[in-house]
């Protein structure tokens, strides 16, 4: 197995670009995760995030640059090779995304299943712990179909931790909570990168949530970086589109108007 | 005339796009029985749960058969010849096809709209990020269930076909029932059985495979899903008529 330095970063994205169609996603993105840290990744909608996000997992190629996760250049990666890598890395996807034919208990057991023969008696107790982390060890006989959004998110949390990876990626964990859901998956992202020491890279656009615990935190814009820092820094920082975004300001550099012609105009039917 | 080249252009693309997709799932076929139980499970859902319209409509079709095989045969005076002719339309022809279309129906759209709503859901993603090949743990296992589940539906659609086309040529319009069993089983050969099995089993890998093809690349949205449910069952519909003509010409030349 390729181990890391330590102090080397857990996922380093390296001057990358990413165009699809002709439309540049990513122009010379770099940013890095290192080893133990909660990092967020923020930005408005439709900057890729979760492009991003494939990036890493290498479910897509970068056009140039490159992504290294665990020291390991991901797009030389063949296909052994990156579940290799999948392996050691959890993800927890925005909506859950639950097996819909698998009750909570199966869901949680899956990874496990499918890449270990551990004995019968070892895996219930596994499963049962990682439920037991997330509140729903009661709820281990349910379908996805009966359980709240929230729960269904912690259950996809249980799962992305069974295999005890040492990097858990985070796909807009906070979207469509209610406060109470918001204030559990928070402390859970905080208790598992303290207590597992897992290396956490959280994907959102809720500043003020993440802005409590990451540890370093970047806000993309236009395919770039467009500010990095702690959190602190951020909200600091005089940037018109990091004043705007993190703010939450309606017009500024990302404008409230789609680009249209001209109001006046279109209205009295010139246009 | 440039429209219809680029509908054959399309379709040529879709037919290759449909054989690798194949290619990728018969490789997947093997390792995917190291868990026997989601197969078992799929022959179950595309199979005992299309069983009870399969014989329904294999009853109503064997009735019809006896009412206008009657109708015809008596014209010559061998209507004791019916038992023959409801069998062999029903093993030859109507059974293998009229099952396809019924599974295309009712097991094809629920495989298709199951794994779509799996894509559209991140189901497929997810189990790509677990490093879990979808293609084995939910494509092969569905394909390999419908093509088993098939030659079996066709063989209880024919058997209550022919019960049917008894129930009313010998119960309703007086044929003997002695030469309506006897002459079937003299004039039916194994070849008719087989041509019936292997035109099932074609018919199975064609629904199975259009089902889970639109399924799997369905777009990820309720739209993208409804649409993959009704071109599965088109295709699937196209396909089996255009494979049974093949098929008979082939099996009569």
């Amino acid at each position: 197995m390729n181990v890391a330095a330590p102090d080397q970063p857990v996922v380093e994205v390296r001057e990358v670009s990413y165009r699809i169609g002709g439309r540049a996603i990513f122009d010379g993105l770099s940013l890095q995760a290192r080893r133990g840290e909660i990092t967020a990744v923020l930005g408005p909608s439709g900057t890729g995030k979760t492009t991003l996000l494939r990036l890493i997992m290498g479910a897509i190629r970068p056009t140039s640059g490159q992504v290294q996760v665990f020291g390991q250049d991901v797009a030389r990666l063949d296909r052994s090779g990156l579940f290799a890598l999948r392996r050691r890395v959890g993800m927890l996807f925005q909506n859950g995304a639950l097996m819909s034919d698998l009750d909570v208990f199966e869901n949680v057991a899956f990874p496990l299943r499918a890449h270990t023969r551990l004995p019968e008696p070892l895996l219930r107790r596994l499963v049962l712990m990682k439920l037991q982390a997330v509140g729903l060890r009661g709820a281990a006989e349910r379908m996805p179909a009966e359980l709240s959004g929230g729960m269904a998110r912690r259950v996809a949390l249980a799962r992305a931790i069974v295999m005890d990876p040492e990097l858990l990626i985070y796909d807009e964990p906070f979207v469509g909570l209610d406060p109470i859901s918001l204030g559990v998956i928070l402390r859970l992202i905080q208790s598992l990168n303290a207590t597992l020491g897992i290396t956490s890279i959280v994907v959102t656009h809720d500043v003020h949530e993440i802005s409590r615990i990451a540890h370093e935190s970047y806000l993309l814009s236009g395919g770039k970086v467009a500010a990095a820092g702690r959190p602190a820094e951020l909200t600091a920082a005089d940037s018109p589109v990091v004043n705007q975004f993190m703010n939450g300001l309606p017009d500024g550099p990302v404008p409230f108007h789609v680009p249209a012609p001209d109001y006046r105009e279109q209205l009295l039917g010139r246009y | 005339m440039g429209g219809g080249l680029d509908a054959l252009s399309g379709a040529l693309l879709k037919a290759g796009r449909v054989a690798l997709f194949l290619m990728r799932i018969l490789g997947q076929c093997l390792p995917s029985l190291a868990t026997p139980r989601f197969l078992v499970m799929q022959v179950y859902n595309a199979g005992a749960r299309s069983l009870i319209i399969v014989m329904l409509c294999g009853l109503f079709v064997g009735m019809v058969l006896g009412l206008q095989g009657y109708d015809l045969l008596q014209r010559f005076g061998s209507e004791s010849a019916l038992g023959v002719a409801a069998a062999l339309g029903l093993v030859k022809e109507l059974g293998p096809v009229i099952t396809a279309l019924l599974f295309a129906g009712r097991a094809g759209t629920s495989l298709a709209s199951e794994i779509g709503l799996m894509r559209a859901t991140d189901q497929l993603t997810a189990m790509e990020m677990m490093a879990v090949d979808p293609v084995r743990r939910v494509v092969a296992p569905r394909f390999l269930g419908g093509v088993i589940a098939m030659p079996l539906l066709t063989a209880i659609f024919d058997a209550v076909g022919i019960f049917g086309a008894q129930l009313i040529g010998v119960g309703l319009l007086g044929v003997e029932s002695g030469s309506f069993w006897s002459q079937m089983q003299s004039a039916v050969e194994r070849r008719d059985i087989n041509e019936g099995l292997i035109k099932s089993l074609c018919f199975g890998l064609a629904c199975s495979l259009m089902a889970v093809y639109e399924g799997y690349h369905s777009e990820p949205t309720a739209e993208g899903v409804g649409l993959a449910t009704t071109r599965t069952v088109v295709t699937s519909a196209v396909l089996t008529l255009v494979l049974d003509y093949i098929l008979t010409a082939a099996f009569l030349s």
